[in-house]
């Protein structure tokens, strides 16, 4: 029984961990429709920049989290500006393709020698791992400390939608662009200010991966983007609720698979529960099914 | 974006003249009359073993330079191209080298990974290949047939598996092992089931045999389970990136076993506070006495300031092997070089006398290491096949 709890917590670090990215994907995706594939790299770049605020800049852990998360959040402004802007009443396929460019330019932008280099860098942690043991099942610090940021990552997102007045704005322009322009909403810049979001959000969850996983690379970006993308889409992409309910289902049926199948199955189940799922509820878990407004 | 429509043209055109100029920066045309080889050279120069790849260029220019770029009345001209540690890649590369450049021969690629596609274009294409590091078999060999044009200057890991296993029952007294494998790299694999099948063999039990992909990064479920059978040892047969990782999380789920694993550890990269204690198996020891060994070491550090491991002393073998070939065949026909090379034997070599065995193969003596704190190694022992 301890064994499995193990595992279910296991399950829970790395479904928190796709969590604090799959908010970014949604929130984009719920207000223009997009899936910014560049995202699993705005992710790679506030890893690498909070690795340099702690290890490198010697600022103090919080700093260094901070100083990550307003780079990217400008980041995703200038991406949004330059490479989704132009496009915005372009066909959907040339702004999908237009968001693999960014996603590809970063990478290989960033693998540059004069920019990060295309080295594996292992990172120092800033503070000791400490495990503690409740009832015979173990937990580390770090999974603490990566549950709480993604709480509060919710919380506020959802007071920051259905409470305030920007939140307003957002949902308003993911109902009707144009419906909004003529209400006096200024939708480029309530676009632009979701960018700045999700791309902070994406910052913070690179630094916290490059202390639990410590190493980084600028490919890094890829794969969790990948998984994190599906689990967005699992719990119902557009709904901030349903990215972290389908981020910790990947979480635990990734683990539970490698812990008591088979480590070669862990890939190739989780994707097939995400086919099952989208056969019976075509919207995701948390979707709603009426038809959606183009 | 563009005010004027005919701005992006403007830009493309611009880009392209870049481009041009700097492809023409790099050739210099060879004089006329002269006779000319060109050799290329694969290796990861960028991504995730990119210090293999440093010290396997190093290696092949140290080698180059101390022949004077000559081989018999030839010129050798060098080719370097990266394969990022990526098959596809390698495959594009290796395309490139044999249709654009018209090499005659290539040494690498480092990692079997990438060296299999690669053998397979250079063998077709009757271009001589000498692998200095990959040590899967399937580099030489395809579906039972030797692809005739293609070396190695590494032992095989059958060898390197079977050694591994010997000595962790022989030496470390392990009597149960876990290993830990990447079920989409051949290299891995192929370490992976020879220990297994000689660990097994010799008494040993197996208590987990667990498999992951390239890209992951957590192994917490297989490794909670591991820590709860306790084994004696960890085999862990990946590169040095992979293997820091894995260490790092079996020690915070509390396994004490013995790390032990293959040539792939052997980089500055390795995290030498985790794996320190960890022994593996290896070509080449830079404390190796041996006179070879030290002139090597010597000239390597002369010219880049740095001691050499086991990929910048096989590279270095590798180029020797094909110079050697070139000079004797006195000729840029590859069917000449590769008999040549068929039947050398007892070819003086760093990392030990080279003879080929029908597989292309060399049959040489293994090395076992210790890592310690310190970035260094502990010389432990020498295995002679």
């Amino acid at each position: 029984m301890e064994h499995f709890l193990d595992q279910v917590i296991n399950g829970l670090q790395l479904g928190f961990m796709y969590a604090l990215i799959a908010l970014g994907y949604t929130m984009v995706y719920g207000i223009i429709k997009l899936i910014n594939f560049a995202h699993g790299d705005v992710f790679m770049v506030g890893a690498f920049i909070g690795y340099f605020g702690f290890a490198q800049w010697g600022l103090p852990l919080p700093l260094a989290v901070i100083t990550a998360m307003a780079a990217c959040a400008v980041l995703g402004m200038i991406i949004e500006k330059i490479a989704y802007r132009p496009l915005r009443y372009a066909p959907t396929i040339s702004i999908l393709i237009s968001a693999l460019g960014v996603s590809l330019f970063l990478e290989y932008f960033c693998s540059l020698r004069f920019v990060f280099g295309p080295n594996y860098r292992v990172v120092q942690r800033p503070f000791e791992e400490v495990h503690w043991s409740l009832g015979g099942v173990t937990v580390t610090n770090i999974q603490v400390m990566v549950a709480a940021v993604v709480i509060v990552m919710l919380l506020m997102l959802q007071y920051l939608i259905y409470r305030t007045k920007i939140g307003m704005a957002m949902r308003t322009v993911s109902y009707d662009h144009d419906a909004a322009r003529l209400m006096g909403v200024n939708v480029d810049s309530v676009i632009s200010i979701t960018f700045a979001i999700g791309s902070a959000l994406a910052a913070a969850g690179g630094v916290l991966y490059a202390i639990a996983y410590p190493q980084i690379q600028p490919f890094m970006g890829i794969m969790p983007g990948l998984k994190a993308f599906t689990a967005a889409v699992l719990g119902g992409i557009g709904i901030i609720p349903g990215a972290v309910l389908g981020a910790l289902i990947m979480g635990q049926v990734e683990t539970l698979t490698a812990a008591f199948l088979s480590s070669q199955l862990r890939d190739a189940i989780a994707f097939a529960v995400l086919i099952i799922v989208l056969m019976v509820r075509p919207a995701g878990i948390l979707g709603k099914t009426n038809p959606e407004k183009v | 974006m563009f005010k004027n429509k005919w701005g992006p043209v403007l830009l493309i055109l611009a880009l392209g003249l870049v481009l041009v100029a700097a492809g023409c920066g790099g050739k210099e045309p060879a004089k006329s009359g002269e006779k000319v080889i060109k050799v290329g050279l694969v290796a990861p120069l960028t991504g995730d073993v990119q210090s293999f790849g440093e010290y396997t260029k190093n290696g092949f220019l140290l080698a180059l330079e101390e022949a004077g770029y000559k081989a018999g009345d030839y010129k050798i001209e060098p080719v370097i191209v990266d394969d990022r540690n990526d098959a596809n890649e390698g495959a594009n590369v290796a395309t490139k080298l044999v249709s654009q450049d018209k090499v005659k021969a290539i040494i690498g690629p480092v990692t079997t990974r990438s060296a299999i596609p690669v053998s397979d274009i250079a063998n077709s294409n009757k271009v001589v290949m000498i692998a200095s590091t990959a040590t899967n078999e399937k580099v030489t060999v395809a579906d039972g047939k030797r692809k005739e044009y293609v070396f190695r200057a590494c032992f095989i890991d059958p060898f390197q598996g079977t050694i591994g296993a010997k000595f962790a029952l022989d030496t470390l007294k392990a009597k149960t092992a876990a290993v830990l494998y990447d079920q989409t790299n051949d290299y891995t694999i192929g370490l992976a089931n020879y220990f297994k099948d000689n660990f097994t063999k010799g008494g040993g039990e197996i208590v987990a045999f667990e498999a992951y992909s390239k890209d992951d990064k957590d192994f917490s479920a297989v490794l909670t389970n591991i820590a709860r059978k306790n084994p004696d040892l960890l085999y862990l047969p990946d590169y040095h990136q992979k293997v820091s990782i894995i260490g790092k999380q079996a020690r915070e789920k509390g396994i004490k076993a013995i790390f032990l694993g293959g040539d792939g550890w052997d980089s500055p990269d390795l995290d030498f506070a985790t794996m320190s204690g960890g022994y593996f198996t290896n070509h080449f020891s830079a404390d190796d006495p041996r006179p070879e060994v030290k002139s090597f070491v010597e000239k390597y550090k002369a010219k880049y300031n740095t001691t050499p491991e086991f990929c910048a002393a096989l590279s270095y073998d590798a180029t020797k092997l094909l110079l050697n070939a070139i000079a004797k065949a006195n000729s840029d026909d590859t069917t000449k070089i590769k008999d040549i090379l068929k039947d050398t034997k007892d070819f003086p070599a760093v990392s030990g006398k080279i003879s080929f065995d029908k597989d292309g193969n060399p049959t040489k003596a293994i090395t076992i290491l210790q890592v310690r704190e310190d970035k260094k190694y502990n010389y432990v022992t020498t295995v002679n096949p």
